[in-house]
């Protein structure tokens, strides 16, 4: 009897195609790209304001107004919210479990815990843009 | 009870003759209450006794059946028809070398368990001979879930990053790991957090979850990778702030 | 053997996902709100001036943005690895850079303010 075990190929660029679960792990990861967007247009933002230029201000806020700047920003928040916010709520429990005496805390305290605090802070940020 | 007559797409590979893996059929009646284990011992005892499987206890204890069952990682004695469709395709666990057949080789992580020194290490030598050292309920509840595992090997077929590096630890092993990391009796976290925080333990894992999906003894290994990705930032600040020691 | 330097980027990126998760979803609604138009009150000149240039503003925004594109830098390593780069130092000094470089520029920018 002689060993030749056989090793199965692994694409090394395709293998989240193989199942829904990998597919959606995809989906979060590229979140990334969009963090980075808003990282720069929020530079963007302090630059013009460093710039101490009320002109150049209300040229940006005029620049932002059109139809495909309020579509990607509406995208953008909808698919951050599912793959990111939601996700990383949902995941928060199994990082941080908590202990209440003996028994561990149901997970589902601790994300609505997040779903609070997310919109206790949401609702900061709107009162300080003078929203509500 | 009724029978169903079910096609099983079984993987075949003979190390002697075969250069590559292929499907078999083979047509079962099945019995209601049957797991697909029950279907691949009926298929060895009546239809071909060539087919080369693992398995031992069929009640979920000794973790050797597991295989993939329609693409998903599943222990074939928890696995059950009633809950499959006619057509079944079953292969050896993803991530590990074929033996034969639905054997697959798991040295690779039998080495690794060893890194993981999942045994209580004390400090304090030699071991009191008077008394033995107490464990608190709440402390056995902390880790509890992660006795669980039975070495089924589900969670590395499930981990895409063990598909795609082979060097990564692996959830199991890290899972266990943290088990004696979170027990109050033992004192060996550092020790453990230099092996498995390093390059190809816990940092590898991207939290894809999957493993956890899976464990048909519903251990959390995602959860423990995670809780052991924090420890290893605090160990790493410690040890940067405490001059290099622990 | 010893704890990887990964443990120090991770720790950001953690502590960065975090703060996306809670924050970015309202900074990209006002975006959103500019985009349409509906300019609110405090993104005025005056009002986000004042904001940007007084400690708890400039505190509170270098620690949003710089976490948060270290959080970006970190998985988009993870994102080169998944789809298939395997070089793994290149990736990591770019991305790492690019975080680095924004960090620096929001620190020069709100100082400026």
């Amino acid at each position: 009897m002689s060993r030749q075990p056989y090793i199965r190929p692994v694409s090394k660029t395709t293998w989240y195609m193989r199942n829904g679960r990998y597919r959606k792990y995809m989906l979060r990861e590229v979140t990334c790209l969009l963090v980075g967007v808003y990282c720069f247009l929020t530079i963007w933002v302090l630059a013009i304001l460093a710039s101490g230029s009320q002109e150049h201000w209300n040229a940006f806020l005029v620049s932002q107004q059109s139809p495909s700047v309020v579509a990607f920003h509406a995208i953008a928040l909808i698919y951050f919210l599912v793959y990111q916010t939601f996700d990383w709520f949902k995941l928060a429990p199994k990082a941080m479990p908590v202990q209440l005496g003996e028994k561990k805390m149901p997970d589902r305290f601790i994300v609505i815990a997040h779903y609070a605090a997310w919109a206790v802070i949401s609702l900061f940020v709107f009162w300080l843009a003078g929203v509500i | 009870m009724s029978t169903r007559q079910m096609e099983l797409e079984v993987m075949r590979y003979d190390p002697e003759q075969d250069k590559a893996p292929y499907f078999q059929k083979y047509s079962v009646p099945c019995e209601d209450d049957w797991a697909i284990l029950d279907a691949i011992n009926y298929v060895k005892e009546n239809i071909d006794t060539t087919l080369a499987y693992r398995w031992s206890c069929h009640m979920m204890v000794c973790g050797s059946c597991g295989m993939m069952v329609n693409g998903e990682p599943s222990l074939t004695c928890k696995t059950f028809i009633r809950d499959l469709p006619d057509r079944v395709r079953i292969e050896p666990l993803e991530n590990f070398p074929i033996e034969r057949d639905l054997v697959v080789v798991l040295d690779d992580v039998m080495e690794k368990l060893r890194m993981a020194k999942p045994f209580i290490i004390r400090k304090d030598d030699p071991p009191p001979e008077d008394r033995e050292y107490t464990q608190s309920r709440a402390n056995l509840y902390k880790f509890k879930q992660y006795t669980m595992c039975i070495n089924c090997m589900c969670c590395y077929a499930a981990c895409p990053q063990y598909a795609l590096d082979k060097s990564f630890i692996g959830p199991a092993v890290l899972a266990l790991a943290h088990r004696y990391n979170i027990d109050s009796r033992d004192q060996g976290k550092s020790e453990r957090l230099n092996i498995l925080a390093d390059h190809d333990g816990v940092w590898e894992c991207s939290f894809v979850g999957a493993c956890s999906e899976v464990c048909p003894k519903s251990v959390d290994p995602a959860a423990a990778v995670q809780q052991m990705k924090i420890d290893g930032a605090k160990e790493w600040w410690k040890q940067k702030l405490g001059g290099g020691k622990s | 053997m010893a704890i990887a330097k990964k443990a120090f980027v991770w720790g950001l990126f953690a502590a960065g996902g975090t703060l996306t998760a809670f924050v970015f979803p309202v900074l990209i609604a006002l975006f959103l709100l500019v985009a349409l138009g509906k300019v609110p009150e405090g993104l005025q000149f005056e009002n986000i001036h004042a904001f940007a240039t007084s400690w708890v503003g400039k505190t509170g925004l270098f620690i949003v943005i710089s976490l948060s594109l270290w959080h970006a830098a970190h998985r988009l390593r993870v994102v080169f690895h998944d789809f298939g780069v395997r070089m793994d130092n290149l990736v990591a000094n770019a991305v790492y850079l690019v975080a680095l470089i924004g960090t620096v520029m929001t620190a020069f920018y709100l100082y400026k303010i």
